[in-house]
């Protein structure tokens, strides 16, 4: 199989969550797996829910941009690597955070501007940080993050090391210069990255199609000569088989592809953003489409892997674990003043970030 | 100790640093098959090969931003930019992500990084080839940003860069890399954030960095010879951090202050040592800091036009006279 000029589809942007939930679950796959899934899946749904109403509260500042809608994205892509690999997303990241291993207490505290946030409360929102997890960074400035992995990526090669890089951004993204930039350059030096594109179908308020010559984002890996596939990003099961396709084709051939996951945004770009520009008709019936975690719990009570009791159960649990994660961000302390200029620079004996 | 070019000591001491360290690695663009713009990397690549000696396409946001996440996971990359003009494409690397990883995410990844990259005018290169645009990044924290105006501190201060676990801007000038100088072998380093008294004078000091510290110091020896007036010359060497004891101790001792910089006059190195000067040194000045730069105008093309632009020898030497007390005048 030539994969070098593979570009395919297995979703259109309209494969609908009805479609889904009818679809049965593989065999072989493992149960306690799956339940991790969707355990992980209501989480994310909830912390979000919390961190709009903790934002109303005015417990968080800033901008702030919610996993909403695509939780079946973001723990299908963590579900694809290994703990080593290095992961860098842009600003909409609390659920790859969380997915990656932060604790909700710190991503939580993190939002709350407290000392025990996983940046140690000087990122927020939008630049959440966990090297121990190799979560590499929320990044803020839009296309900011993509030459960082790249040069990820570099290190990796250069050392020989097994680790993969996988790049989280939007569609909108792809229209700027660091990506095509960046693209090139793991292809012409044969980087193993996974440059992963969540289209969102808006970014802010600007239609894939209005801000896009070419709306499906995977084709334009063609102009590189680099392997890409199209997932819907409402199935957990087909974003993490996609992304392990790419990070094999990574660890193995030393090849960069993309994958792009087509997801919906439950609410507007950010928790202030009123959201005037979509149809409300046109919400509803995406809410509905791309509901992921109703299609996922009902295939998991078609196969028989788990029932409403069952789900009710793990419900409950994120509940406590979301209480939990408030309760410990308003309990720790803020950052202490006399620290302001601390980690302006670094001193000559830290050690390097990656090793 | 030899005689060398400025480029020789940037050659020989990144040779060292590739031999000596094997997470260093350079990139840019044309350093490898062309050996360099600038010939500062001729036979690297052939000595160390593709692996440590980066050709990179041409897209400085790119490349300065691949160099930036290679050094978070702990490599030391070596970046060239072909001239400081060509530098802001990749700001937003530089600035918003190399300048702010550090303490934005909690000193939990530092960024090893050291740019070089040649400014000034001077060689009829027209507007968008013949700039200094060093206070651009003088003016953020997170950064550190180094000028040296000799082989000797080209050696000492790169070799410097290259243990810091910071990114560091290493400005370099077009007019220095053919100038010759004494450097030392073997450990020599040079310390960022202290600059150097060059001269001792009593009259008045001239402070400067990169390419001009070198004319003021040739302007002031030959006063001195000609027993005109004894000149003190600081040569900053570090913009950031900026050494302000040595500049007002010796403003304190000759209580008259010129800034010279090939730079634009406002906003410029000099605006911000003038202020300082005068925050922390105004009982000791007997007369207003004076600032020598290069007209506000993007550098024309023609010779003449261009060199009625940049500052140089003979605008130092104007300010010398008009500044200097009036005993000695």
């Amino acid at each position: 199989m030539d994969t070098k000029s593979e570009q395919q589809t297995d979703a259109q942007g309209t494969a609908s969550a009805r479609e889904q939930a009818q679809t049965p679950i593989p065999k072989g796959e493992d149960r306690e797996t799956l339940l991790k899934y969707y355990h992980q899946m209501v989480l994310i749904r909830r912390f979000e829910e919390k961190t709009v109403e903790m934002y109303q509260k005015a417990r968080i500042g800033g901008y702030c941009h919610l996993n909403l809608g695509e939780e079946a994205t973001v723990v299908g892509f963590c579900a694809a690597l290994e703990p080593e690999d290095y992961v860098y997303t842009n600003y909409r990241e609390h659920g790859y955070a969380i997915g990656r291993g932060i604790s909700p207490e710190a991503v939580m505290a993190e939002l709350f501007g407290k000392e025990t946030g996983c940046s140690h409360g000087r990122g927020g929102s939008m630049h959440l940080f966990d090297i121990n997890r190799h979560f590499m960074g929320g990044y803020a400035i839009v296309g900011g993050q993509i030459p960082l992995a790249t040069g990820a990526a570099f290190a990796v090669a250069y050392r020989g090391s097994p680790e993969v890089v996988v790049c989280q951004m939007g569609e909108g993204t792809t229209n700027g210069g660091p990506f095509y930039e960046s693209v090139n350059l793991a292809k012409i030096y044969h980087l193993p990255i996974i440059y992963f594109v969540v289209n969102n179908l808006y970014g802010m308020g600007l239609r894939v199609e209005q801000g896009s010559a070419v709306s499906e984002i995977y084709r334009k890996a063609c102009a590189f000569d680099m392997a890409s596939w199209r997932v819907d990003g409402t199935d957990v099961l087909a974003v993490r088989d996609a992304i392990q396709r790419a990070a094999a084709l990574a660890r193995e051939q030393h090849e960069p592809s993309l994958v792009e996951a087509i997801s919906f945004r439950f609410r507007g770009h950010s928790v202030v953003d009123p959201d005037r520009y979509r149809n409300p008709e046109e919400v509803k019936a995406g809410r509905a489409a791309h509901e992921p975690i109703a299609a996922f719990a009902a295939r998991l009570k078609a196969a028989g892997i788990s029932d409403d009791v069952g789900l009710q159960q793990i419900g409950e649990q994120v509940e406590q674990e979301v209480e939990q994660a408030v309760q410990f961000a308003e309990q720790s302390p803020d950052p202490a003043l006399e620290t302001l200029l601390d980690h302006i620079y670094a001193s000559a004996d830290v050690s390097s970030g990656g090793n | 100790m030899a005689q060398m070019t400025y480029r020789q000591a940037l050659h020989d001491t990144l040779r060292e640093e590739l031999l000596r360290n094997e997470n260093v690695f350079l990139l840019g663009e044309e350093i490898g098959n062309f050996e360099g713009s600038y010939k500062i990397t001729a036979g690297l690549l052939k000595e160390f090969g593709p692996r440590r000696v980066v050709d990179t396409p041409i897209c400085e946001n790119g490349f300065v931003g691949m160099a930036t996440g290679a050094a978070m996971l702990g490599l030391h990359p070596i970046v060239e930019i072909m001239t400081i003009n060509f530098i802001i494409p990749a700001m937003d690397e530089i600035v918003n992500h190399a300048a702010k990883i550090y303490y934005m995410f909690g000193g939990q990844c530092p960024i090893p990084m050291v740019i070089r990259t040649p400014g000034g005018g001077g060689q009829q290169l027209a507007a968008t080839h013949s700039q200094n645009l060093e206070v651009w990044f003088a003016h953020v924290p997170g950064l550190k940003v180094v000028a040296p105006s000799t082989p000797a501190d080209a050696r000492g201060m790169l070799r410097t860069a290259v243990s810091d676990p910071n990114p560091v801007i290493f400005l370099e000038n077009l007019a220095l890399y053919n100038v010759k100088g004494e450097v030392p072998d073997g450990d020599y380093t040079v310390p960022f954030g202290q600059a150097k008294v060059t001269k001792e004078g009593k009259d008045l000091t001239v402070i400067s960095y990169s390419r001009m510290a070198a004319v003021a110091l040739d302007v002031a020896q030959r006063m001195e010879q000609e027993n005109q007036l004894s000149i003190e010359v600081v040569d900053l060497c570090s913009l950031r951090p900026l050494d302000k004891t040595t500049i007002l101790n010796s403003v304190k001792k000759t209580n008259r202050a010129i800034v010279f910089e090939e730079d634009w006059r406002t906003y410029g190195i000099g605006a911000e040592i003038a202020a300082t000067v005068q925050e922390e040194a105004f009982d000791d000045l007997d007369a207003p800091v004076k600032r020598v730069a290069s007209i506000e105008v993007p550098l024309p093309y023609s010779k003449s036009l261009e060199r009625a632009a940049l500052t140089g020898a003979k605008h130092l030497e104007d300010a010398i006279h008009s500044l200097a007390p009036r005993r000695r005048r």
